[in-house]
């Protein structure tokens, strides 16, 4: 057996929609599922002698994504045409920018399963326009809709810095968190609002010699499963084809190919061999951009602090874990929230509010899930991240239980009482007079000898026994027994 | 002078404008691709030494416009012109390699 070794090399093309209110060099609306050919206009139709003009939002939404992943914004940049023709294309050509993009030579961090990070270099941004859809029926025929055609979108180009599904899935992931937080993109993959583009070979040693293998560059997937999927399979097939054949990277043996959701695997596509004779050259119909100091003080101005880097502050200055700073951070109107929860406590000298830990349980464990339901932000649902700091205190100091905050807490988005008036109210509060739960004991214990004698026997039994005695007296107290203090008062008497 | 467009150039970029020529009309256009060539090429002359390139005709740059929706011209009107629609789509031969665009 021979020894052989390999390493996964990946490099991302990654289109992002930018989530104007119109196309890129029209004013048509971009409105997702509006009637097929509707949102269309002479400029996106490609009809001869209109004029295109940028849409200023779209150009300063891309600048400042180019700047939240450490681009250098270029001081003059211009638009080309793409020239191919496709159905979905109505001008025979796409405005992109070839030579001179608006941004390059930046990186994005992203985080690992180990906790550490990882610096992924971006070659590039670039600002161009979508093609329509392509939709194919059972006939002998195809449908296009261009409603999409027009549609900005910032296109990212990493270097081949990754070398696993794994940290594909995390960039990928880490940009949809970015690009969300800017305001810029809605996102959804669901919406093709992520496209991804992964470019893929390997470095095979073997007996001591080094090969690569050809690259092969999987088109249009839009999402993580299918982009960490067709990595895996590429990563396999290069390989068995490797073994089979020695076929090695050569000028020209770069390969495309598509994702078959269906079976799980790439698929080679027809190669047309002009297919890449794009024949860029300057769009005459628009005219270059020149970035001032002052415009790109004013784009700065705007960005905030980003996922990754609140994350990490969650777990360094909060002790959260990293999985609840993740769940914190995943969306940006989250993070504001328990951000003013915890600051209201800080404000407040903690005289009412409860530590983050507990502020962060009572988000994750229940306010998420009440926005999931009602499909809105956790702001949105009607109570004011002060009276979750308070909340989170009442739990903290026994005063209520984690089940009765969950409870609290739906009210709260139907009130406008504080959380005490609503414990109070409903009966939530667990009882923690020492005298009046002694009473409680006292009779689940004179009702209970064979768990009382199996306690005081010590043993396998004891901590069982112990632990249903305690759950018959929080039963008996309808719940509102503190089950700190019950466990105290147990403890005493059967010892 | 040799010429700068021989025919299976003139071919090739007749094939990627998916233009249906006849060996006549390659020939035609051939030479008249060379004669705008030849006539460009006095550029050549010109000592451009000092000079930048240039993006745009005129000095003129940053002209964008606000994101405002503007009134679209619906299905109706923007399948007017088409050769063949289904329904609401426009209807274009069978696509067999979906290799999409951007
Ligand atoms: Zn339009």
């Amino acid at each position: 057996m021979s020894d052989l070794k390999y390493k996964i090399i990946i490099g991302l093309e990654i289109h992002v929609q930018l989530c104007t209110k119109t196309k890129m060099f029209c004013g048509c609306a971009l409105e997702f599922a509006a009637e097929p050919n509707s949102r269309v206009c002479p400029v996106c139709l490609g009809m001869p002698g209109v004029l295109p003009v940028m849409n200023k939002k779209a150009f300063e939404y891309s600048v400042l994504a180019a700047l939240a992943l450490n681009c250098e914004i270029a001081s003059f940049t211009k638009w080309d045409r793409k020239s191919y023709y496709y159905p979905d294309l109505p001008k025979n050509y796409q405005i992109s920018q070839y030579d001179l993009p608006f941004s390059e030579k930046g990186f994005i961090e992203i985080p690992l399963e180990s906790g550490e990070s990882k610096r992924i270099r971006i070659t590039r941004a670039h600002l161009e326009e979508d093609a329509g859809k392509n939709l194919h029926t059972a006939g002998n025929f195809s449908q296009v809709d261009l409603n999409r055609a027009g549609t900005p979108l910032l296109e990212i180009v990493t270097e081949p810095d990754m070398n696993s599904a794994d940290e594909v899935k995390a960039l990928a992931v880490e940009l949809q968190r970015i690009v969300r937080y800017l305001g810029v993109s809605e996102a959804d993959m669901q919406k093709g609002h992520m496209r991804f583009e992964p470019n893929i070979n390997l470095i095979i040693t073997k007996d001591g010699t080094e090969y690569k293998t050809p690259i092969a560059e999987v088109k249009n997937l839009n999402s993580f499963r299918a982009l960490e999927r067709s990595i895996e399979y590429e990563a396999q097939r290069q390989l068995d084809e490797f073994l089979d054949t020695g076929k090695v990277m050569q000028m020209g043996n770069k390969s495309t190919r598509g994702w078959d959701d269906a079976n799980q695997m790439t698929v080679l596509q027809r190669e047309k061999e002009e297919a890449h004779d794009y024949r860029y050259f300057p769009d005459p119909d628009l005219l270059p951009v020149e970035m001032n100091d002052a415009w790109l003080d004013e784009i700065k101005s705007r960005l905030c602090e980003l996922p990754l880097q609140k994350q990490i502050r969650y777990v360094t200055d909060y002790k959260l874990s990293d999985y609840d700073a993740h769940v914190l951070t995943a969306e940006r109107s989250t993070a504001e929230f328990f951000e003013q929860a915890v600051s209201a406590t800080i404000e407040q000298a903690f005289i009412f509010g409860g530590d983050p830990k507990k502020i962060c349980n009572i988000i994750t464990q229940a306010g998420l899930k009440l926005a999931h339901e009602q499909n809105c932000t956790l702001s949105e649902l009607g109570f004011t991240p002060e009276n979750v700091a308070r909340l989170a205190r009442m739990v903290e100091d026994g005063y209520v239980n984690a089940s009765a905050a969950n409870t609290i807490l739906e009210e709260m988005t139907k009130t406008d009482k504080d959380p005490q008036t609503i414990a109070k109210d409903m009966n939530l509060i667990q009882k923690s007079d020492a005298g009046e739960l002694e009473a409680i004991v006292d009779q689940v214990l004179a009702d209970n000898p064979k768990a009382v004698e199996d306690v005081k026997s010590g043993g396998k039994k004891a901590k069982k026994a112990q632990g249903f005695l305690l759950g018959q007296v929080i039963q008996k107290s309808k719940g509102q027994a503190n089950p700190k203090i019950v466990s105290q008062i147990l403890t005493k008497k059967l010892s | 002078m040799s010429p700068k467009i021989d025919k299976a150039q003139a071919k090739k970029v007749a094939k990627l404008s998916r233009l249906d020529l006849t060996e006549n009309e390659i020939e035609e256009f051939s030479a008249q691709l060379n004669a705008v060539l030849e006539y460009v090429e006095k550029m050549n002359e010109l000592n451009t030494d000092d000079v930048q390139p240039l993006a745009h005709c005129l000095p003129v740059s940053n002209c964008f416009r606000e994101d405002i929706v503007k009134e679209s011209l619906g299905t109706e009107k923007t399948l007017a012109n088409a050769p063949q629609t289904d329904n609401e789509f426009f209807k274009v031969p069978k696509i067999l390699d979906d290799s999409a665009a951007t």
